[in-house]
């Protein structure tokens, strides 16, 4: 499955698509596991509902399980096969980045608390983020337009005037690229740099090299945190109140055992043990709990390059013919840095632009303007 | 060699809240299996935890009861481990920034007076319950309790005996209800406690190998339980019975012995870390100034100065502070009808007869204590007997508000006719010449029968000293 199509458009409305990490009441969510084959929630996310309101949800795009692949390929395919505006899924690992980055199409994700988290099957979620994945800025700057916003249900959800202001347009003049993040890259890839380059100069924008710093620690740091986190929330699949029971158990032990071993793919299994492992009592000073500290400092570099410039260029990934068996985790080196610091950033021109706290319609018209 | 036992406690109680600590569910004991439970409460994906405040005002109030420092910026943490009762997997508790610590809490025992350190408090969720049916080799789960907010209490090791135990958790529990806190019921499980235990030589300060009995529900069993451990883990040293190590036990009540659960190395790794779902709670001044402002007397406070100022004897003092429902109500009677003593006896005596029969405690009082002051004034302005106030006090208990309306409606207003008494008093003597021949032959008993055929036909409604006066003179007369 790689695109289910819940119903034929009308053309009434503009049409959308969620993926597979987005809870609604009326078609199973699944995450792409087995473990959650079939699950429908008793539930709308906040929002599967704001979308609603404003397109025709057509259905939802094949996801890796738990988003922890290398690509969002599904969703790519669907923008190019479907008659749909957008792509409205989850931005766990970078995958949707790293795929817009690859097939020229727009993805932003926007700042951390701007859209809420509600509904979202978690997978870590102090940098969870519901991005937006379309052909061009506008598309992806109107949708987003339409799930932003304060939403009670979710903690750690921001104001609504604060929300509004993210949106709001902006000037990038001057941009950072990060010395040790363009080189190592492949032939491809450096030349896809280097067009992006050449595009925001045309633009006027002016370009300042800078050191990477502790940026490089926040692909382990992330890793420890999510892992971490993702070990968390995946516990509540247990074989016991949804999901797959494995069959002829005979004590509880059993049932947890067999029927997260018989569902949960490799990648799963491996954060659920890294995880584990970081978060256990030998390990949580000098493992989670500075992880922790890092992404304080990580968030402190960027506080204080935003002093100076108005966006940072990183490429998405290294290299442009990424297949879904390499190591996600060296990938991760290059989305890691706004994953854990909930930074907005729009994937455009090939490359990721970060910006600061809240300039998601500043990233978003600038991107308009590389196009 | 002499020994001393030192035992430290963490006391679970189940917070008074309407509804549970991170979704709308009702926290209430008692319903059918699941009736509250919601998507949230049940561990499904895609909720998020949404701090319920009150639970904040309480945790807080548990600690300015104990005397504890009150952290103004808590966080809740993330508790790792499988357990069907536990649908997410994970339990929300706080672990690295918990609302209270460094309390204290005063006690009294036959050895004299001492402090019991309260090392911190922390708010929780609850986990749910399981409920296993032998017959049909079946266990179900019911998540009514889960997310049900609780405070942990963990003491110090600073007990060192049953009887300081005992003293210490009575204290607790007087302080949390007159809070109003937690109602603190063993029976109900809303009051659980763990007890931490070991054995050193007398005047060591080194502790020895500790064991952990979890989920003790009562203090007769916990006072056993800390008897036979004491004496287990004292054997063990001496007698060289057994090798102590350090596990978790479960007592047996019924066979009177302690069995072992896990130890040590086999418990599972807890695996905390911050919860990122929930922000930091920041309680600013008037956040705290107003918990701070709610806070009752302590119970011994309000006793001397029911003593001192009001007039009351130890006896009904004591018996009023055992319960802050039976405190409030009396407080609002008293402002009402300035009467201390005659309210103590109504709420002691009568409105505890109602509590009984409808199967209540003392803390469900619940009447308005106005109305109660109203209806004193009426009887000490003998305007109702006492035999039909009593009916008014049931129509209190059942919730109104306004004796003295109904005492008008029921026709129990006492007349100040004496020409009606007269009239009453005059037949009857009239009507029963033995009863009268009877008392002038010095049977007392025969003038109350008189005296109560009277009182029935009046309905109760006179002067008790002007019919005994009438009647009197009409015996005379006789």
């Amino acid at each position: 499955m790689t695109y289910t199509t819940k119903k034929e458009p009308t053309f009434t409305k503009d049409a959308i698509a969620l993926d597979d990490m987005i809870l609604t009441k009326d078609s199973p969510t699944t995450a792409g596991s087995k473990m959650l084959e079939g699950y429908t929630s008793l539930f709308d996310a906040t929002v599967a509902e704001k979308l609603s309101e404003d397109y025709e949800i057509l259905g939802k795009v094949a996801v890796s399980e738990f988003a922890l692949g290398m690509l969002a390929d599904s969703a790519a395919t669907a923008l190019d096969e479907k008659e749909i505006k957008a792509v409205v899924g989850l931005d766990a690992n970078g995958a949707y980045r790293r795929t817009a980055a690859l097939t020229g199409k727009v993805f932003v994700k926007p700042t951390y608390g701007t859209v809420s988290r509600f509904g979202l099957i978690p997978v870590a979620c102090s940098g969870d983020t519901v991005g937006v994945m379309a052909d061009g800025a506008d598309e992806a700057k109107e949708v987003l337009g339409v799930i932003a916003g304060h939403d009670d249900k979710d903690g750690t959800s921001l104001p609504q005037e604060v929300c509004a202001a993210a949106l709001d347009a902006g000037t990038i003049k001057k941009i950072a690229v990060v010395k040790d993040f363009t080189a190592n890259l492949s032939a491809e890839m450096t030349a896809k740099v280097d067009a992006a380059i050449e595009k925001a100069k045309a633009q006027g924008a002016e370009i300042i090299e800078v050191d990477g710093g502790v940026l490089s620690q926040a692909k382990l740091a992330w890793a420890i945190l999510s892992s971490a986190e993702f070990c968390n929330n995946v516990s509540r699949y247990d074989g016991v109140k949804y999901g797959y029971r494995a069959k002829g158990c005979h004590s509880i032990e059993e049932i947890y055992v067999r029927s997260r071993s018989e569902t949960f793919g490799s990648a799963v299994k491996s954060a659920i043990l890294y995880g584990s492992h970081v978060l256990s009592t030998d390990n949580y000073d000098k493992m989670y709990d500075k992880a922790l500290r890092v992404r304080r400092l990580v968030k402190a570099y960027f506080d204080e390059l935003f002093t100076k410039v108005d966006a940072v260029l990183l490429p998405a990934c290294s290299k442009t013919d990424l297949s879904a068996t390499e190591c996600v985790y060296e990938e991760s080196k290059y989305t890691a840095p706004a994953s854990i610091t909930g930074l907005p950033v729009v994937v455009a021109a090939g490359v990721q632009w970060l910006g600061k706290p809240l300039a998601d319609g500043a990233l978003l018209a600038f991107s308009k303007q590389l196009a | 060699m002499e020994y001393e036992v030192v035992i430290g406690l963490e006391v679970h109680c189940e917070l008074a809240t309407n509804s549970k600590i991170f979704c709308a569910c009702s926290a209430k004991y008692g319903a059918e299996a699941n009736e509250h439970v919601c998507p949230a409460c049940c561990g499904m994906p895609g909720m998020l935890p949404i701090v319920n405040k009150r639970v904040v005002d309480l945790g807080m109030t548990a600690g300015m009861m104990l005397n504890c420092h009150i952290n103004r910026k808590t966080t809740f943490d993330k508790k790792n481990y499988y357990y069907p009762d536990l649908p997410a997997a994970y339990q929300t508790t706080q672990l690295f920034a918990p609302i209270c610590v460094n309390g204290r809490v005063d006690i009294e025992t036959s050895k004299g007076k001492k402090s019991v350190r309260i090392k911190q408090i922390h708010m929780e969720e609850d986990a749910g319950k399981l409920v296993h049916d032998d017959w049909r080799d079946l266990t179900m789960v019911d998540y009514n309790r889960t997310s049900v907010p609780l405070v942990e209490i963990v003491s110090q090791p600073d007990l060192s005996s049953a009887e300081e135990v005992v003293a210490y958790l009575e204290r607790l529990r007087s302080l949390l209800r007159f809070a109003k806190v937690s109602d603190c019921r063993w029976e109900q499980g809303s009051m659980r406690c763990d007890v931490n235990l070991s054995v050193r030589e007398k005047g060591s300060d080194k502790l020895g190998v500790r064991t952990e009995m979890k989920n003790m529900n009562s203090l007769a069993a916990i006072t056993r339980a800390i008897e036979y451990e004491t004496a287990r883990h004292i054997d063990a040293i001496v007698n060289k019975t057994e090798e102590l190590v350090q596990e978790t036990r479960r007592w047996d009540d019924e066979k009177g012995k302690s069995f072992a659960m896990r130890t040590k190395e086999t418990a599972g790794d807890y695996r905390y870390f911050p919860d990122p779902n929930v922000m930091p709670v920041v309680i600013d001044d008037t956040w705290y100034n107003r918990i701070k402002d709610s806070l009752p007397e302590f119970p011994e406070v309000k006793k001397a100065r029911y003593m001192d100022e009001l007039g009351l004897g130890d006896f009904d003092a004591t018996s009023l502070v055992e319960s802050r429902a039976f405190c409030d109500v009396f407080e609002a009677a008293y402002a009402e009808c300035g009467l201390a003593k005659d309210a103590a006896n109504w709420i002691l005596k009568d409105c505890a007869n109602l509590l009984n029969r409808n199967q209540m405690t003392a803390d469900m009082l619940s009447i308005d204590g106005r109305a109660l002051g109203k209806l004193i004034r009426l009887v000490a302005d003998e305007k109702v007997g006492r035999a039909n106030a009593k009916f008014i006090l049931a129509e209190i208990f059942a919730g109104a508000t306004d004796p003295e309306k109904i005492a008008v409606e029921k026709g129990f207003i006492v007349s100040n006719d004496t020409s009606l008494i007269e009239k009453v008093v005059v037949d009857i003597v009239a009507a029963d010449p033995k009863s009268v021949a009877d008392y002038k032959g010095g049977k007392e008993k025969a003038f109350m029968a008189l005296f109560g055929k009277c009182m029935r036909e009046l309905k109760g409604n006179c002067n008790p000293q002007v019919l005994r006066e009438l009647l009197l003179k009409e015996i005379d007369k006789a």
